[in-house]
């Protein structure tokens, strides 16, 4: 497990030097496991987002999803990140995050991004609490898209963790608003996907949506990505999902590593996305955020 | 969804995935289709209760979120999570659920029943590994029956489960239930499609899904849950012949990187290969991976993978790597039995983009034959493939591609059909007419003897296209002369290219469709590519008005390519007319000749942009030579041939 440790030296690292995986040398063809299949997966569509957009950029939420997503994209391209890493901040986030994103941020040569968002009186006085806390971030992402133009946002959104996400496509489009329509959605088949938005619309693509939170986590210790250690258990609790401090709650629980977490999610029946008060508000609040823009 | 959290377990090796007890589950991904209120919803509601994948708490709350709306529960409640959902009583789109069988982790994709979501029940169908196809005991079989029937068969969807629904509408009748599975079984087989179990259930009470009950005591096949049970995931294709779609090309340092994903076969370092559909031989030096690389060993279908060769070839997005002995045809005419999704109907001669895999190619439809509506009893053929109906088309392909029938690769032998930059249509490759010209795999290039820096210190430059675009007498030639002359009194090797001198030979089998106009850019690209490979700047003048032609040959010249703009304006080029072409065309003697019209495409970012009314001839040459500087072709400090004498 490789941790940016809150507690850590000057350059935020843990000590052990990270272990990559040996690839064995073999005649035959060896075969794919799950998780091959996976990474296989979201390299050809970051390929082919690279291929067929003109500008892109990567939403780096820093957490355990979209960190995944950047090793991905580094596999894809050969170690680099060849576009921009934007994050859309709230300035909420906890301590350990920005720690992690001004550490890797700089580790893996990102071309980072920091975009801030508007304040809340700016934000729909209609929709319930939590949710109008996050759809200011709806509201920074379209300035940033606004300010470079990109007619492509890639998003580590995945099927499993929401009901409305499962609905995605891998190539989405989204209205000249940013708004997302799920009774029009093209059809998207065979790894053929609808890579021509509009002029001043954009795609959002979803290079991890095939994947599910355990395969988050195998992934992750298979290949010893960083992780904030919000996500491991203190005291009883810890973070299933990182969101902004004020409207994100951690879980009972009591795995501290990796493998731990594991065990847990195969036992669990409690959703991902429990510790997100937005997702609870109204049977409609997120539905109604993601309609408009929202992740 | 959030309310299924039956995770798909840590992976291990083998394509499966790991249980507690040391047991290896594969992963199988299913569809379940068939006539909209047939019970889809129902039956997915059942069986995830029926396998224990219910979240704590969550039947009750849907329980009580219909009492609240004053409505008996149903089943189906689970799965539509969205509100638009229940105010429509339609599921609308693909979900994916997890649960799990006795051997089997089953990925669930939901598909809708409705006419109007056929889109959507493609996208989720064209995922699946197996399908369940589920018929009202009560309707029977109807359109949308069939016409899910067939398009499993074109979505390639071999291993279909029909269950037959709401059995207690009709008192568990087992001469209605033979009478539906005849049917039904008719209809699957007349496709080529055998149905791995017929079952009789009623989705609500839960006969038949999980357990045969006494109310079907004469049914003695599988229950719902074992049939899913006994379904096998996909391979990959690693027995066929290799196939290596070509992504794209990455130059992110000195490496020269092929990317791609195996759809087929396998391949390692050293193997010999030909890029299609051009035919170009190579051997495969590395095959590159991070954070470790390069790999060793074989690596087969379904892997993504990053390949260098041991020459410099060019190669671009679409095309399909190869072993030699077994390689796709290339063609420029292709048969396709093709499903149709678009509003406006599909007619012979319409126009249209056509992607096979990462290859994409205008085309045009030559012929339309058995154009029906699978949901139709007695076919009815037509002229046009109307919303939701197959049919077989012939197309014509303005770019040749490499290409296979389906019944020799599944992946490579489908395609795609986009209108207005939007998935309109799909099918299946039925055959490649590859009578065009015979396949050139034996062609092997004779490298030079000379080295490229051997030219370029003679020369003192690297070799380069020199491409000059613009309107008719807008200066090119004139230019072009300019440029040559300087470049051969400093030592250079240019060589002119024109655009009217070549189609007196090299061409002269060209006319000016606009086929035959791309065509003549490209010779003019391949022809300039393989003088720039060898140290000479190759100086092209053409008026090639077309966007899309000068971005083919960019793409042939890659990095030497520099794109001069003669942007003088119009009115000035029509007044000097030293050809009397204009004059011609405005008395409609000449016709397609670009100038009058608006047909002339400005480069959107050429290298340099030269309006020769406001300049002399020397100082147009003047400003290309600074940008030839300054884009590393001459070297910086000319050396002065006299000094040295």
């Amino acid at each position: 497990m490789h941790l940016l440790k809150d507690n850590s030296g000057a350059d935020g690292r843990d000590s052990q030097a990270p272990v990559y995986r040996q690839i064995p040398v073999k005649l035959t063809a060896p075969s794919m496991d799950h998780l091959d299949q996976l990474e296989a997966q979201s390299i050809y569509i970051f390929r082919e987002a690279f291929a067929r957009l003109k500008k892109i950029a990567l939403l780096w939420s820093l957490g355990k999803d979209s960190n995944v997503m950047i090793w991905l994209a580094r596999k894809a391209f050969f170690g680099r990140l060849p576009f921009p890493a934007l994050h859309v901040d709230t300035g909420k986030k906890f301590p350990e995050m920005y720690r992690f994103r001004d550490h890797y941020g700089k580790e893996w040569e990102l071309d980072l991004r920091v975009e801030p968002c508007p304040p809340i009186d700016a934000v729909d006085p209609t929709l319930p609490p939590a949710a109008r806390s996050a759809a200011r971030k709806t509201e920074g992402l379209k300035m940033a898209l606004g300010k470079y133009g990109f007619d492509g946002l890639i998003a580590g959104i995945r099927r499993d963790e929401e009901a409305t996400r499962a609905k995605e496509r891998v190539f989405s489009p989204r209205g000249l608003e940013g708004n997302w329509d799920v009774r029009d959605q093209p059809p998207e088949f065979w790894d053929h996907f609808n890579a021509s938005p509009p002029q001043g619309a954009h795609l959002r693509i979803h290079p991890i949506l095939h994947w599910t939170e355990a395969d988050i986590w195998a992934y992750t210790k298979r290949e010893n990505i960083p992780i904030i250690p919000l996500y491991l258990a203190k005291d009883g609790k810890r973070y299933r999902s990182l969101g902004d401090q004020d409207i994100t709650n951690p879980v009972a629980s009591t795995a501290t590593n990796i493998d731990e977490i594991l065990i847990e999610l195969e036992q669990t029946k409690v959703p991902e996305r429990a510790g997100r008060a937005l997702d609870h508000e109204t049977e409609d609040a997120f539905e109604r955020l993601r309609v408009a823009g929202y992740l | 969804m959030n309310m299924i959290v039956t995770p798909a377990s840590p992976a291990t090796p083998n394509g499966t995935n790991s249980m507690p007890n040391g047991t290896t589950r594969p992963q199988v991904r299913i569809v379940i289709v068939g006539h909209v209120d047939h019970g889809k919803s129902t039956l997915v509601g059942r069986l995830l209760h029926e396998t224990g994948s219910l979240p704590d708490g969550k039947l009750e709350m849907l329980k009580a979120v219909s009492a609240r709306r004053g409505m008996p529960f149903e089943w189906s409640f689970l799965l539509d999570a969205l509100q638009t959902e229940r105010d429509q009583g339609i599921t609308i789109d693909t979900t994916q659920i997890r649960f799990r069988t006795n051997s089997r982790d089953i990925v669930l994709i939901d598909a809708p029943g409705h006419a109007e979501f056929l889109r959507n029940m493609i996208t989720g169908a064209s995922q699946a590994d197996g399908a369940v196809l589920i018929i009202d005991a009560l309707e029977g079989v109807r359109d949308q029956t069939r016409r899910h029937g067939y398009l499993l068969h074109l979505l390639g969807v071999k291993q279909v489960a029909v269950v037959v629904n709401k059995m207690d509408r009709v008192d568990f009748s087992a001469d209605r239930f033979k009478e539906i599975s005849d049917e039904i079984s008719a209809h699957l087989n007349g496709l080529g499609v055998t149905p791995t179990a017929v079952i009789p259930i009623s989705a609500r009470d839960g006969d038949g899904v999980a357990e045969r009950t006494d109310r079907i005591g004469w049914y003695k096949g599988s229950t719902v849950v074992e049939a899913l049970d006994q379904l096998e995931p996909a391979r990959p294709l690693e027995a066929l012949a290799l196939r290596l779609p070509v992504q794209a090309i990455y130059k992110f340092d000195d490496r020269r990187i092929v990317a791609g994903r195996i759809e087929s076969g396998s391949l390692i370092a050293g193997d010999e290969i030909v890029i299609m559909p051009a035919g170009k031989i190579a051997k495969i030096k590395t095959v590159e991976s991070w954070p470790v690389t390069p790999v060793a060993g074989r690596q087969g279908a379904g892997r993504s993978v990053g390949i260098t060769l041991d020459r410099e070839l060019f190669i671009e997005r679409g095309d399909i790597i190869a072993h030699a002995a077994a390689a796709p045809r290339e063609t420029r005419r292709l048969r396709a039995r093709i499903f149709w999704l678009h509003d406006k109907p599909l007619a012979k001669g319409d126009q249209l983009l056509v992607r096979c895999g990462p290859k994409e190619t205008r085309a045009t439809v030559v012929a339309i034959e058995k154009a029906v509506d699978p949901g139709e009893l007695e076919s009815r053929e037509n002229k046009a493939i109307g919303r939701n109906h197959v049919g077989e088309i012939d197309i014509s392909l303005s770019n040749s591609i490499a290409a296979d029938p389906y019944t020799e690769n599944p992946r490579t032998g489908r395609l795609v059909i986009e209108v207005s930059g939007r998935i309109a249509g799909g099918g299946l490759v039925l055959s490649v007419d590859a009578g065009q010209r015979a396949v050139p795999v034996d062609i092997v290039p004779v490298e030079s003897a000379l080295r490229p820096d051997e030219r370029s210190a003679r020369y003192q430059h690297n070799g380069a296209v020199v491409w000059l675009t613009g309107l008719p007498a807008s200066g090119k030639s004139t230019l072009a002369k300019a440029l040559e002359r300087r470049l051969f009194t400093n030592g250079g090797s240019p060589i002119l290219l024109d655009g009217d001198t070549v189609r007196a030979g090299l061409n002269s089998d060209l006319g000016f469709s606009a086929a035959d106009r791309s065509e003549n850019i490209r010779r003019l690209a391949e022809v300039a590519t393989h003088l720039a490979r060898n140290g000479h700047i190759a100086i092209v003048a053409a008026v090639s008005p077309a966007r899309e032609d000068r971005t083919t040959a960019r793409r042939i010249a890659d990095t030497a390519f520099r794109e001069i703009h003669v942007a003088t304006p119009a009115d000035i080029c029509e007044e000097r007319d030293p050809k009397g072409h204009y004059k011609k065309a405005r008395a409609g003697a000449l016709a397609s000749f670009t100038g009058i019209g608006n047909d002339y495409e400005k480069p959107e970012a050429a290298e340099l942009v030269i309006d020769t009314s406001t300049r002399t001839v020397a100082e147009a040459a003047d400003e290309i030579e600074q940008m030839l500087k300054a884009t590393g072709v001459l070297f910086d400090e000319v050396v002065d041939l006299a000094a040295n004498i």
